[in-house]
């Protein structure tokens, strides 16, 4: 690329994050800091019981134990977690019975970010369980998940009206000894969703949640079960977009699926929280475990993101391929610009007979940030023909930027089949051209090539998520070809 | 007038490849541009079509009265300036049905008119790649991704086609077509040719101009246009090469 290629692209990496912007809501907060008595006040403001409580606690108590991770492939600045505050809802909150009732300064938020509620719910019909903050301020559509004994609503409400789920199933794919965000997220999870499916039953409409950090460094750390009985099937969408902060902001995310016997999840994300300015000031940094358990036979498990936002972007949706012939799926588009980090990737497990897996990931660099793709592949001992595919593409858009490939392999069983494909290319100067010359502009040429290289993954998109993945992917990567 | 080169020189890096083009080229007209390797037809119609990599050092280019070197490179293909590329750049995961909607709907926008619904597309599509014998299956194949040499230059010849430029500029689409390829792609310029839209082929062979008769043969050598004639003129080359000419130019003044 050329030295004046380079500076126009300086010039126009200069856009301003279009979603930035803060919502006025008056909050009731707790003070800054992390302790025992902190939890017990979280514990109390959500109304909680005392099992709850307890499991937090030994949550709190067992990540005392445990240091910071340092392996992935990211640079920052240390996160203090006594300068968080670790709990902040809407001042009142009512139980709405039409969105009509909602805070008009909320609603305009939703309206700034493209996603009209009413519009979203009754013609695409999702129903949207939407989290400003950390407490739940709309639930829909609940009535007709009600008859078909769907279960669809906040963590904490879950945690008082279906003690015995969450009891079972809370903590039991990823447990608060997993990982160090994991166990800070247990300790302190603010709110979060839960789905229960009930055994045979094909849940007839995409489930979605828009998460939203607002309040002033307060980090969010939300917590998602999903649980899918016998023969039953749901496909949850969750997105976000987060306004403009000076501070880095946290949010360590506990994502939990259980599919069991012949049940099957499918889980898409599009995520585009603040990524930072060009310099890479402010931006969130998003350190989640997602893990997905096909405990039942013949159960599937497929998780889609869209990642473009993110100061960092950490994260590897995993499954656990317990039962035999279950399918795990991973389909992941990763963009990254001016000085975003992503290591992302997803883990395979496979501890069931006959289990397959797919990996298809697309990480797209540009600017002078960091892609990297990490991705673990495991066959058991007693996994017999267990198969695997991976393809794993990284394109560049610019030539200061990165992208890095880190596929491992174990595999402890010789009747596996495991097929890994990589590609590198780059987005030309003379492909632009090309395209230039047929009457497209620089931006729209940049993303045909994109939208060419992703549409793979945006396919497993509901449609309509698929579409605003696609303005996304366009709007991160505005200004990055000169 | 469609176009209407003056003094035209141009650099690249410093070295300066144009050294003071001349040429006009009218509505309805064909011209042929030859010239030995490295002569600089290339670097003219990269210039045309706006690439920035070059620097025009001195010189004006008017095209449909307008200030053709003030225009950016996609306003210019939307004014209708359309240059089928010597080497066609391959775009992988982009088919050609995707590009050609994508572009004829930028440039039908930028004249104000209403974007092709899709089944007006298709037909359009399936109507132009009649005209250049274009099997269907390319349509659905990513932008000249594994197209072999002649099946590129194949696909050019059908995006002009479909895109239907005022002035097209056809860099050495010769090159590379089989005998039968090369009378049919020939044959669909021919059909293409109006009173309302201008070709300017770049040629290495008088073969081309059997098909495509044109009306001005020019020979650009070392960055000049210096000589012009009508189409006996390419055959004359056809015969003699370029050494005679080479040497005349070699006594003109400087
Ligand atoms: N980046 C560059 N730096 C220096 N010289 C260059 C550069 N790009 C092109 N040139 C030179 O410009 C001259 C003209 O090239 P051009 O491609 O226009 O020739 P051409 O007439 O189209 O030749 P051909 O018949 O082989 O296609 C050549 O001598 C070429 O080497
Ligand atoms: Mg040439």
């Amino acid at each position: 690329m050329s030295i004046t290629e380079t500076q126009k692209i300086e010039e126009l990496a200069n856009r301003e994050y279009k979603y930035g912007f803060v919502t006025e809501v008056e909050e009731d907060k707790l003070p800054k800091g992390l302790n025992e008595d902190i939890i017990r006040q979280l514990s109390a403001k959500k109304g909680e019981p005392e099992w709850m409580l307890e499991w937090r606690l030994k949550a709190y108590r067992y990540w005392l134990t445990m240091t910071e991770p340092q392996w992935q492939n990211v640079k920052y600045d240390k996160v203090d977690f006594q300068d968080i505050s670790y709990y902040s809802a809407p001042k009142s909150k009512p139980k709405y019975n039409s969105l009509d009732e909602i805070d008009p300064a909320i609603r305009e938020t939703y309206n700034k970010l493209g996603i009209p509620l009413e519009e979203q719910m009754m013609l695409a019909g999702v129903a949207v369980d939407a989290v400003f903050d950390s407490v739940s301020v709309a639930t829909t559509f609940k009535d007709k998940l009600k008859d078909l004994g769907i279960i669809f609503c906040s963590m904490s409400e879950a945690i008082k009206e279906h003690p015995e789920l969450i009891k079972k199933y809370l903590g039991s794919v990823v447990p608060f000894t997993d990982n160090f965000y994991a166990s800070l997220n247990s300790a302190v999870f603010s709110d979060g969703s839960f789905v229960y499916v009930p055994k045979g039953v094909r849940c007839p409409m995409e489930l979605s949640t828009y998460f939203r950090i607002n309040a002033s460094e307060t980090g969010q750390f939300e917590r998602t079960l999903i649980v899918a009985d016998e023969g039953s099937y749901v496909s949850y969408l969750e997105g976000c977009t987060a306004p403009i902060r000076d501070e880095n902001q946290l949010h360590a995310a506990v994502v939990e699926l259980v599919a069991l016997d012949n049940a099957t999840i499918k889980y898409s994300t599009v995520q585009n929280w603040y990524p930072g300015d060009k310099e890479g000031k402010g931006g969130i940094y998003n350190f989640v475990t997602k893990r997905g358990l096909c405990k039942g036979i013949n159960s599937k498990i497929s998780w889609t993101q869209v990642e473009t936002g993110s100061a960092i972007t950490w994260k590897y949706p995993s499954c656990v391929l317990q039962g035999d012939n279950s399918i795990g799926e991973f389909y992941s588009v990763a963009v990254t610009n001016n000085m975003q980090q992503a290591d992302t990737g997803t883990k395979m497990i496979h501890i069931g007979k006959n289990t397959k897996s797919t990996i298809v990931s697309k990480g797209i660099s540009a600017g002078k940030s960091n892609n990297s793709y990490r991705g673990l592949v495991k066959i058991n001992k007693k996994a017999e023909n267990a198969r695997n595919f991976s393809q794993c593409d990284s394109l560049l858009i610019g030539d200061r930027c990165g992208a890095h490939t880190f596929p491992y392999l174990e595999i402890n069983n010789p009747t596996a089949q495991v097929e890994h494909e990589a590609t590198t290319s780059k987005i030309g100067e003379d492909q632009i051209f090309y395209l230039n010359q047929r009457g497209i502009a620089k931006e729209d040429a940049v993303n045909l090539i994109v939208n060419g290289y992703v549409k793979e993954v945006l396919a497993e998109l509901p449609m309509e998520f698929a579409v605003e993945a696609q303005k996304l992917l366009s709007i991160s990567l505005e200004g990055s070809v000169g | 007038m469609l176009l209407e080169i003056k003094n035209l020189h141009a650099s690249i890096n410093g070295n300066e490849i144009l050294k003071g083009i001349d040429l006009s080229v009218n509505f309805g007209e064909v011209h042929a541009i030859m010239g030995p390797n490295g002569s600089g037809k290339s670097t003219l119609a990269s210039i045309l079509a706006g690439k920035e990599d070059y620097e025009v050092t001195e010189g004006e280019i008017w095209y449909n009265g307008k200030n053709l070197l003030e225009l950016a490179p996609e306003d210019r293909a939307r004014e209708g300036v359309f240059l089928a590329f010597q080497y066609p750049v391959e775009i992988p995961g982009v088919s050609n049905t995707n590009l050609l909607k994508t572009a004829l709907n930028e440039i039908r926008k930028y004249r104000g008119e209403e974007e092709l619904d899709a089944i007006e597309f298709l037909s359009l599509l399936k109507e132009k790649s009649k005209l250049v014998e274009l099997d269907q299956k390319f349509l659905s194949r990513s932008v000249n991704e594994g197209f072999s040499g002649g099946e590129k230059k194949r696909n050019e010849i059908f995006q002009m086609a479909v895109l239907n430029p005022k002035l097209a500029i056809l860099d050495e689409t010769d090159s590379g077509l089989d005998i039968d390829a090369l009378r049919i792609v020939a044959n669909g310029v021919n059909k293409l040719r109006s009173k309302d839209n201008a070709i300017v082929i770049v040629t290495h062979y008088q073969r081309l101009l059997n098909y495509i008769v044109p009306d001005f043969v020019h020979v650009l050598y070392q960055g000049k246009i210096v000589k012009s004639g009508s189409k006996e003129l390419a055959l004359e080359l056809e015969e003699k090469g370029y050494d005679w000419i080479k040497n005349q130019k070699e006594e003109m003044p400087v």
